[in-house]
């Protein structure tokens, strides 16, 4: 009887040495769900989720805190990538969201003072410049957030969309015209 | 030695249409006044213009150089002024503009000095830094830079296919090639087996080409190239399917045909690079069929740049009843948008469609499953379930059931009793996938840079509280250092002292130079200042603080 005791006290204590051993061994220090979310994310960057950045607000779905349709440029692709990790309903983009067409800002170099505040802005290094130097934008990693619109003191950065060319060009979901049967052939 | 025959699955026999262009010899097309070379007319990044509005320019000018590893460069197609570089219409399914280069000819034609090269005494490294800049890209109609696929690759390549198939109907470009220029055609061949380093040469011509196989063979008499004739079965003329029946090796999925050893190029490639090589003639001509309902259909050997309404001009103009033009063949080509567009190096053919020749397709049914497109397919797929998750936009299922190997050769839709157009889904599903790759790719870049910049900013966060500490840290050992030791504090209270001994002396010994015989008035005013600076704490007339300045102008600014 006491030795049985003794037997499990000790299988017990073996196994609880073990398993804090394990814990601390493989401590998960981020949660990893985050970083599964932030892939999916578009990395805009742009704070439209009411978030300061993809990171942030991926941490806020983490923790339940914040819907899965904020995201305006991550679309409805980006809500149903999300609403598959998650398990949860897909739903439509939040009200007052709606995707805008790819932008990229493009700085009036006639305009600017060179007062640094929009590269202070870029939360990609997207523009460059220095200080009373005029400053442009590098346009290949431009990610559209228009965050350098708000800082700038002269208003000399615009956004323009970025249309079709034949090397971005996509085939068209194929339509067909829906012609009325001419009378008489029916 | 017979070489085996092997075969791939599926394939149709349409009508070949062959016999309405491929009587007649090549015939070289005159200058016309105007060309418009586009930048894009290969696989890759667009070139990048060299020449600006103004500039002359010669034949076989270097236009515009590639613009990274997977890009061509471009020629002028002949002598004459770049009228301007700008956005011109071309020959794409999208109808859009491209940035192109237009030349108005001189009527001149004069070509730049040319360098024939002696490439059998040359190093194959060698021979391929001159190719990088002569715009070569496989005339097939993938377009794809030539140079790059003839660098090693991580395997050797052992086997080297000459694809003259030319399984499209409609199509005689390289058929009428082979017939009458098949020397030189296997002089490149030769060229791209030096370059590779290949041990075997294959020809693969369908039996739909007699004469173009006859020629063939003759060229390849005494040397060690082999012409395989294959039955005609449409798409034998894919690369994958060519290497198929020529060496029963089935390419696998999401790979090349250079992870087996093997290198696929089109016959009118090997003469273009023929050209660059023993005439060093960069890339300004193919040879283009003109057929359908036009007046004198046959082939044309065409400037690189010509219109393609001068081209049609040139075989006699459509006939009445003509309802457009369609660029390739019937089951891979695609609707011209605008003839103005010009002949480039992906255009192999161009037919002119009437209601007769191509009825317009009936009304898409729904899908029956009844699975004669899978018998169709060459590859093995299932067009009737990719097709349902590419109407639904399912892309992710579309892509598990392998779209990604669909050769868009048209069989399916061939075949397809319901009339679906299964090949325009299948282009859908995989260019959209092609542009959400491309921004997944964006995103990572994205992710990158904010990663660097956020700890960046950190980083500079961190560097300024040390600096400031450091400085704290400084301030106070100086007076911590002043308090503890009555030494140290008896040593500086002497030498502010002194300090200030010295300072009093100075200014009863050195009154200002200046004020000698001064006027009342002046002695006045001086009076009434030094009350004012005496009010101020002033005291003795000291500049201020040298070190003091900066800080001052600092401020200002």
């Amino acid at each position: 009887m006491l030795s049985a005791i003794l037997v499990m006290a000790a299988i017990g204590l073996a196994l609880g040495v073990i398993l804090g051993w394990a814990e601390v061994r493989f401590k998960v220090a981020d949660n990893p769900l985050v970083d599964k979310i932030d892939k999916i994310l578009p990395q805009t960057q742009c704070g439209q989720c009411g978030f300061p950045g993809c990171r942030p607000y991926a941490e806020a779905i983490a923790r339940h805190e914040a819907d899965i349709n904020l995201c305006p440029p991550g679309g409805e692709h980006g809500i149903r990538q999300l609403a598959d990790l998650l398990g949860v309903e897909f739903k439509p983009l939040g009200e007052g969201r709606a995707p805008k067409p790819k932008s990229v800002a493009i700085i009036d170099e006639n305009l600017c003072i060179g007062c640094t505040l929009c590269i202070q802005a870029c939360p990609v290094d997207a523009i460059v410049g220095s200080s009373k130097q005029m400053h442009t934008i590098v346009a290949d990693v431009c990610t559209g957030c228009e965050l350098c619109l708000a800082p700038c003191p002269v208003d000399c950065i615009h956004m323009e969309v970025i249309h079709e060319n034949v090397g971005s060009w996509k085939w068209r979901y194929p339509v067909f015209p829906i012609h009325s049967e001419p009378a008489g052939t029916a | 030695m017979t070489q085996p025959i092997y075969s791939f699955p599926g394939g149709l026999h349409p009508a070949d249409h062959k016999a309405e262009s491929n009587g007649r010899p090549i015939a070289a097309a005159p200058l016309v006044p105007r060309y418009q070379v586009p930048l894009r007319q290969h696989a890759g990044q667009p070139a990048k213009a060299i020449v600006h509005a103004g500039d002359t320019v010669l034949r076989g000018q270097l236009i515009a150089i590639p613009d990274g590893r997977i890009s061509a460069a471009v020629h002028a197609p002949t002598s004459g002024r770049v009228v301007a570089v700008g956005p011109h219409p071309v020959a794409h399914p999208s109808g859009l503009a491209d940035l192109s280069v237009v030349i108005e000819a001189d009527g001149r034609d004069e070509a730049v000095a040319m360098m024939p090269l002696a490439w059998r005494d040359m190093d194959p490294a060698e021979l391929r830094e001159h190719l990088a800049d002569m715009g070569l890209v496989g005339l097939g109609g993938a377009v794809f830079p030539s140079h790059v696929k003839l660098a090693p690759g991580p395997l050797a390549i052992d086997t080297l296919i000459l694809n003259g198939a030319e399984c499209e109907p409609w199509i005689t470009c390289d058929d009428r090639l082979m017939r009458e220029r098949a020397a030189e055609v296997m002089r490149g061949a030769e060229i791209m087996r030096h370059l590779l380093g290949a041990r075997e040469l294959l020809v693969g011509i369908e039996d739909n080409k007699p004469e173009a196989v006859a020629a063939m063979q003759a060229a390849c008499a005494g040397g060690n190239a082999r012409v395989v004739v294959v039955p005609t079965r449409y798409p034998s003329g894919g690369a994958k399917q060519l290497v198929q029946l020529l060496t029963g090796l089935e390419v696998p999925t999401g790979k090349l045909s250079t992870d087996i050893g093997i290198q696929v190029f089109n016959v009118a490639t090997a003469y273009a690079l023929q050209r660059a090589v023993e005439l060093g003639e960069p890339l300004i001509s193919r040879i283009v069929t003109v057929t359908g309902h036009v007046a004198r259909p046959g082939n044309y050997e065409v400037r690189l740049g010509t219109p393609i309404a001068e081209l049609i001009a040139l075989a006699g103009g459509e006939l009445p009843g003509a309802s457009g033009q369609l660029i390739g063949g019937p089951l891979m080509g695609f609707d011209l948008d605008t003839p103005q567009a010009p002949v480039t190096k992906g255009v192999n053919c161009i037919i002119i469609t009437s209601a007769d020749l191509f009825p317009p397709r009936p009304r898409a049914m729904p899908c029956t499953r009844c699975g004669l497109c899978a018998q169709a397919c060459p590859v093995r797929l299932q067009p009737y379930e990719m097709y349902l998750y590419a109407r639904a936009k399912d892309l992710d299922k579309a892509r598990a059931y392998n779209l990604a190997d669909c050769i868009e050769c048209g069989c399916c839709s061939y075949v397809c009793p319901s009339h679906i157009p299964l090949v325009d889904y299948y282009r859908f599903a995989k260019s959209e996938l092609a542009a959400r790759e491309r921004e997944q790719h964006a995103a990572e870049l994205a992710r990158e840079r904010h990663d660097f910049h956020s700890e960046r900013l950190e980083r500079e966060k961190r560097e300024k509280a040390e600096r400031l500490g450091r400085k704290a840290s400084e301030r106070l050992e100086a007076g911590a250092v002043a308090a503890d030791d009555p030494e140290a504090a008896r040593k500086k209270a002497l030498l502010e002292a002194a300090v200030e001994r010295a300072r009093k002396a100075k200014e009863a010994a050195a009154p200002p130079a200046n004020t000698d015989h001064l006027s009342p008035a002046q002695q006045a005013e001086i009076e009434a200042i030094e009350a004012r600076r005496a009010q101020a704490g002033l005291g003795g007339g000291s500049a201020p603080a040298p070190d003091e300045q900066p800080d001052t102008v600092a401020e200002k600014t």
